[in-house]
C-alpha cells in the first residue's frame, strides 16, 4: 500500500528555488534514503512534507492531501526528527517525551492517560533513557538530547517516521543502535521510514529506496542499490565516490 | 486522577491552598501597612465585615482601609498577576527567557493606545465606557504583530537578541511618540510618569472587577493552554511536528496576552518588569512546566506586587514612589543576570 506520495514538490526562498519539482513515493515497510550533496535541499523537502515550510505541489497520505489533514491527527501518522536541538528551558526528559503524546489529548481539558505514561515508559526503554528520565535536557550532551527526541517520536507512535540525520551528533555505538532501532520499529505492520543520510554506507545497509538529490532537483529515485549506483553518484557529487569510499574501507585491512 | 481517568500535571489541591495562604499573607499585611499603619486584627475584622455585607464603620481606620488601601491592594495583586502570567506565556511561546510585556514593548505600545484615546476623546459607540481599554488592547495586539514581523525578518529563529534589540527601538519610538502627545494635551491626561512607571493609587472596585474579568477570561485562555506552551517552549518546530496547531496556538495566546496587557495599562500605567521577573523565580521553584508554571504565576506575581508596592508607598513616606520605579528596579539587575547567563551559555 502507497503510503506516502509526493508530487512536483517545489520550495522558493525569495527568488532562490531551493527545491524543483521533486517527486517521489513510499510504499509500506519501505525505508527510504534521500541522499545529495550538501546544498541539495534534502532537510528542505523533509521540511516541505511536515508543513514547516512554504511549498507548492502535492504531498499525500494515504491518498489524502496532507493540507487537508487536522495537526493532532496528522502527527498521529507521520513523525519528524529534526537534525538540530536547541531547548533553552529545564524540562526533564520524561517532559520532553511526554510531549509525544499532545497528538492523543483531546480538547483543552485533558490531561495524561495510562497509555500516555505507557507509551512514554517504554520510549525511555527502548532508547536506553530510563537512567536520565528526571534529568535536566539542558545537563544532556547533544547525543543524549537525540536520542531524547527519538525517544519522543517513538512515544508519538506514528506510521511513518521522518528523519532528518537521525544520527547526527551520535557516536558509532548510539549510530548502530539508532538505525537499528528504528530497523526494527520499521518490521512492524503499516510502518515506513524517510531519512535524510550523509552516509552512503548507511543508506546502502538500511535503505530499500532512495532519492538522490542535485541542486533542488530529484535526480534518480527507484531502489537504493540502482540509485546510488557508480555514475548517478559521481554526477551529483563530481568526484568518483566509489573509489573514495573502498579507498577508506582499505586502511582497516591492516588493522 | 483528573477527568475520565487522566491525571493532571498540576499542583495537587494543598499545594493550591498553600499558595493561597501565602499570597492571602502577603495581602493581609499589605492592607494593614502604609503611612498610618493599622493593626492586623483590626484590619482583617474590616475586611472580613464588609465581605459580609456590614455597615463599615465610621472610623478613619475604616475608611483609609476599605476606601482606599484595599481596593488598591486587590488592583495591584489582580494587576501582579495578570502580567506574570502573560510574561510566563510570552516566555514559552517565544521560547525566550527575556520576552515580556515591557522587554517586547508591548506594554509602551498599550500605553500609546490609551494615551491617543483620552487624548483625542476616542470611543467606541458599543463600548462608550471602554474607549480607553479598547485602544490599549488594539495597540498591545499590533504592538506584538509589528515586533515579532520585525525580529522574524531579521532573524527567522526569533533569537534572543534580536527581539530584545527591535523591542528596544520600538519601546523608544513609542516613548517619544507618547511624550509628544502628552506635551500637547497634558490638560487631559495622566502625568507621563503614570504612563511609563505607573500607578495603582486611587484604583477603585470598579477597576478590580474589570482586571478580575480580564484575568479569569484571558488568563483561564492562557492556563489551558500550559501543554502548548510547553511545546513552543521547547520549539516551535517541534511543536508543529507532535500536533500541535502553532498559528492557532500563538493567534490565541497573542490575543490574550494583548488584552490582559491592554486591560492592566489602562488601569495602571506601564508597570515594567513584573512579567520578567515573577516567572523567573517561580521556574526556579516549579521547573518550566506551564502546567505548574502559569498557576503559580497567578499567586506569585500577585505577591511579588503587592511587595512592591508596599515598598513603594513606604520606602520613601510619606512620599510615595511610582510602582514601576521599584519592579523596574528589581527587574532591570535581573535583566542584566539573565541575559549575561544566556550569552555565556550560548
Amino acid at each position: 500500500m502507497r503510503m506516502l506520495e509526493v508530487k512536483d514538490l517545489s520550495v522558493r526562498y525569495g527568488t532562490l528555488d531551493i527545491v524543483k519539482n521533486v517527486s517521489f513515493s513510499v510504499e509500506e515497510g519501505e525505508w527510504l534514503m534521500i541522499a545529495g550533496p550538501n546544498g541539495a535541499g534534502k532537510s528542505t523537502v523533509v521540511s516541505a512534507i511536515a508543513q514547516s515550510v512554504a511549498s507548492t505541489g502535492d504531498v499525500f497520505f494515504c491518498g489524502k492531501n496532507v493540507r487537508q489533514y487536522r495537526s493532532q491527527e496528522l502527527a498521529r501518522h507521520i513523525g519528524v526528527l529534526e537534525q538540530n536541538h536547541a531547548v533553552n528551558y529545564a524540562f526533564s526528559v520524561r517532559e520532553v517525551v511526554g510531549l509525544g503524546r499532545y497528538a492523543y489529548s483531546s480538547g483543552i481539558f485533558a490531561g495524561k492517560s495510562d497509555a500516555d505514561d505507557d507509551a512514554v515508559e517504554q520510549a525511555l526503554a527502548l532508547t536506553g533513557l530510563e537512567a536520565l528520565a528526571d534529568k535536566s535536557v539542558l545537563k544532556l550532551s547533544g547525543g543524549e538530547l537525540q536520542r531524547v527526541f527519538l525517544a519522543q517520536i517513538f512515544a508519538q507512535d506514528p506510521d511513518l517516521l521522518i528523519l532528518d540525520e537521525p544520527t547526527n551528533h551520535l557516536d558509532l555505538v548510539y549510530q548502530k543502535q539508532v538505525f537499528s532501532l528504528i530497523e526494527e520499529w520499521r518490521k512492524e505492520p503499516s510502518r515506513a521510514v524517510i531519512s535524510v543520510v550523509h552516509d552512503l554506507s548507511l543508506a546502502l545497509a538500511y535503505g530499500s529506496t532512495a532519492v538522490l538529490m542535485d541542486r533542488g532537483e530529484a535526480v534518480a529515485f527507484g531502489p537504493v542499490q540502482e540509485v546510488l549506483n557508480a555514475d548517478h553518484l559521481d554526477a551529483a557529487y563530481g568526484m568518483d565516490v566509489k573509489a573514495w569510499m573502498q579507498s577508506l574501507l582499505k586502511q582497516w585491512e591492516n588493522i | 486522577m483528573g477527568r475520565s481517568g487522566r491525571k493532571t500535571e498540576s499542583f495537587s489541591l494543598l499545594a493550591y491552598l498553600a499558595f493561597a495562604c501565602v499570597m492571602l499573607a502577603v495581602f493581609v499585611l499589605c492592607v494593614s501597612v502604609g503611612s498610618v499603619s493599622v493593626p492586623f486584627s483590626e484590619t482583617v475584622s474590616l475586611v472580613a465585615g464588609a465581605l459580609k455585607g456590614n455597615a463599615a464603620p465610621s472610623t478613619s481606620s475604616a475608611s483609609i482601609i476599605l476606601a482606599s488601601r484595599l481596593p488598591r491592594v486587590i488592583c495591584v495583586a489582580l494587576t501582579g498577576a495578570a502580567l506574570s502570567v502573560c510574561g510566563a506565556a510570552m516566555q514559552g511561546l517565544l521560547k525566550n527567557p527575556l520576552a515580556d510585556g515591557s522587554t517586547l514593548g508591548v506594554s509602551s505600545g498599550a500605553s500609546l493606545g490609551a494615551v491617543i484615546a483620552i487624548a483625542f476623546g476616542i470611543t467606541f459607540p458599543a463600548l462608550p465606557f471602554a474607549g480607553t481599554m479598547v485602544m490599549a488592547m488594539i495597540f498591545a495586539f499590533a504592538s506584538i504583530v509589528i515586533i515579532l514581523s520585525l525580529a522574524y525578518k531579521l532573524d527567522y529563529s526569533l533569537s534572543t537578541n534580536s527581539i530584545i534589540l527591535i523591542g528596544v527601538i520600538y519601546s523608544m519610538f513609542v516613548s517619544s511618540l507618547l511624550s509628544l502627545i502628552l506635551t500637547f494635551a497634558s490638560d487631559k491626561l495622566h502625568n507621563i510618569t503614570f504612563w511609563t512607571m505607573g500607578s495603582l493609587a486611587g484604583s477603585s472596585y470598579k477597576n478590580a472587577l474589570v482586571l478580575l474579568a480580564a484575568l479569569i477570561l484571558c488568563g483561564g485562555v492562557l492556563l489551558r493552554l500550559h501543554r502548548e506552551l510547553n511545546a513552543f517552549a521547547v520549539g516551535e518546530e517541534n511543536a508543529r511536528h507532535i500536533g500541535v496547531n502553532v498559528r492557532r496556538v500563538r493567534l490565541t495566546v497573542l490575543i490574550a496576552v494583548s488584552a490582559l496587557i491592554g486591560v492592566c495599562v489602562s488601569i495602571g500605567g506601564t508597570i515594567g518588569f513584573v512579567g520578567l521577573v515573577t516567572p523567573h523565580i517561580v521556574r526556579m521553584i516549579t521547573g518550566p512546566n506551564h502546567a505548574k508554571l502559569m498557576p503559580a504565576c497567578l499567586f506569585g506575581g500577585a505577591s511579588f506586587l503587592m511587595l512592591c508596592d508596599l515598598a513603594a508607598r513606604m520606602i520613601a513616606n510619606p512620599l510615595q514612589l511610582p510602582i514601576g520605579v521599584v519592579t523596574s528596579l528589581i527587574g532591570a539587575v535581573l535583566f542584566i543576570v539573565i541575559f549575561y547567563r544566556s550569552r555565556r551559555v550560548s
